[in-house]
């Protein structure tokens, strides 16, 4: 049991902070993209032990935090028809929308629904003939096989009252967004892991190339995350760039195949809207048409909402990396995850609600 | 949400359907119901990664007993499952 000595080790740790320290002849802005890496970062006490001149940027990678105001109103629409059940994961219910979340919905009498999975949402489907169960399907590549997944046991169960409303994001093309705003400063990548367990790591290497970036694939615990931090510095400081895979233990370079054939299937690339960023072309995955019937968009009309992303919450400045929680005037005040004012707050990953649990007021 | 934790599984369900494949996965004795649907090749006592009740990939026991200690002390674990019912409590 070598490795789990290994990981745990706390010496370990501290290795890798001394070897990053003198790898370092500047500072460095690495984002970590994915939510959980942010939040493992803060709740390992990471950022603290990091040296001076490491400057993580905490990313877009919440799905929760991206999915935009507008898809949540919809979400709402569609909970308060009669006919209607609608289920999600638990952290989707607590986001505001532009008016109310799903919760208040819930509270004011819409059948919502938290489920730990779609397939949990299907097994509702079956059990109520008489409902049309809705499954609010939001999530990055990581969700996107089992969202498929839910649609294709819909079509061979011959479900006619099972759709899913969906949001899904993509992660490649929105660091590709991130690189090319103006605004940001971000250096090198640390990618995550489970996102390319499913999908590999063939799409990362053209955004490497075309920005001239290093991004490392990497895990959540500690210790991988230092070491994709040290990897990622030590291109930085050589000059170089790339793709760089420091989870191969988990992370096939072709990723998982089935799975995604499972997505493509159901889903085909298309545009999306992220929260506080704005359309991104080919970000997300969009449902094909022949499953149509599976479409909530397609099944219900839905009225127009207008869209009107809430101004006084940096959302976007915080998913860009351009702004830490704690600089935003309703941090801690106004906005707590017992009342978010935006998705960062919600969701344990979500930039905002990290920094609040785990008290960082000043963090760098 | 995007987490994908590892366990064991314990049983394969037989199924006439590939995509209905599910088996009985134990996340540190927490037993679980798991589509095995993306991961054909795998077997009773092999380690898998699951998120939200589909398993994306087998890993070796190493990997998988390293990152289940990590959620241990970190005492996530349950945080992690909590909403995640048996099959049974769906009912
Ligand atoms: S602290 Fe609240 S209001 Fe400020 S950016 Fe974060 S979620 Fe928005």
């Amino acid at each position: 049991m070598k490795h789990l000595e290994e990981y745990r080790d706390k010496r370990q740790v501290r290795y890798l902070i001394d070897k990053i320290r003198d790898k370092i002849s500047t500072s460095w802005n690495i984002m970590e993209i994915c939510g959980g890496q942010t939040h493992s970062l803060l709740k390992n006490g990471l950022i603290e032990i990091l040296p001076e001149g490491i400057i993580m940027i905490h990313g877009p990678g919440c799905p929760v935090c991206v999915t935009p105001a507008m898809m949540i109103d919809k979400a709402i629409a569609l909970a308060l028809n009669t006919e209607v059940i609608l289920c999600s994961f638990g952290d989707m219910l607590r986001v505001p929308g532009n008016e109310k979340s799903l919760l208040k919905a819930k509270a004011e009498g819409a059948d919502v629904r938290m489920v730990y999975s779609p397939l949990d949402a299907l097994a509702i489907a079956r059990k109520n003939p008489e409902k049309h169960i809705v499954f609010f399907a939001v999530g990055f590549e990581t969700t996107a096989p089992a969202n498929a997944l839910s649609v294709i046991q819909a079509k061979k169960l011959d479900l006619d009252n099972f759709s899913i409303l969906s949001s899904h994001v993509l992660v490649p093309p929105a660091m590709a967004a991130i690189l090319r705003d103006e605004e940001t400063h971000v250096q090198g990548f640390l990618a995550a892991g489970h996102v390319c367990s499913v999908m590999g790591t063939d799409e990362y290497e053209p955004v490497a190339r075309e920005f001239n970036v290093p991004i490392v694939v990497t895990g959540f615990e500690p210790v991988d995350m230092l070491n994709g931090i040290y990897q990622c510095i030590s291109m930085l400081e050589n000059g170089k760039t790339g793709l760089m895979n420091q989870y191969s233990r988990v992370v096939r370079s072709e990723g998982n195949i089935q799975a995604k054939k499972i997505i493509s299937e159901v889903f085909e690339v298309g545009t999306r809207e992220w929260r506080g960023i704005g359309e991104i072309p080919q970000s997300g995955l969009v449902i094909r048409k022949e499953y149509d019937r599976f479409n909530a968009e397609k099944r219900f009309t839905i009225n127009k909402i207008p869209m009107n992303e809430d101004n006084a919450c940096m959302a976007g400045l915080i998913l860009k990396g351009i702004k830490k929680p704690h600089q935003c005037p309703y941090f801690r005040n106004r906005c707590t995850p017992e009342n978010p004012m935006g998705a960062p707050m919600v969701s344990s990953e979500g930039a905002c609600a990290a920094y609040y649990h785990y008290g960082y007021e000043s963090a760098t | 949400m995007c987490l994908a934790i590892p366990g064991i599984i314990t049983k394969i369900e037989p199924s006439e359907d590939e995509i209905f494949r599910t088996g009985k996965v134990s996340f540190d004795g927490i037993q679980r119901e798991v589509n095995l649907s993306m991961v054909p090749e795998a077997r009773e006592g092999d380690y898998v990664l699951v998120h939200v009740g589909v398993a994306l990939q087998i890993v070796d026991e190493e990997e998988a007993k390293q990152t289940l200690a990590c959620f241990r002390e970190l005492d996530e674990l349950n945080e992690a499952l909590k909403d995640h019912p048996d099959q049974e409590e769906l009912e």
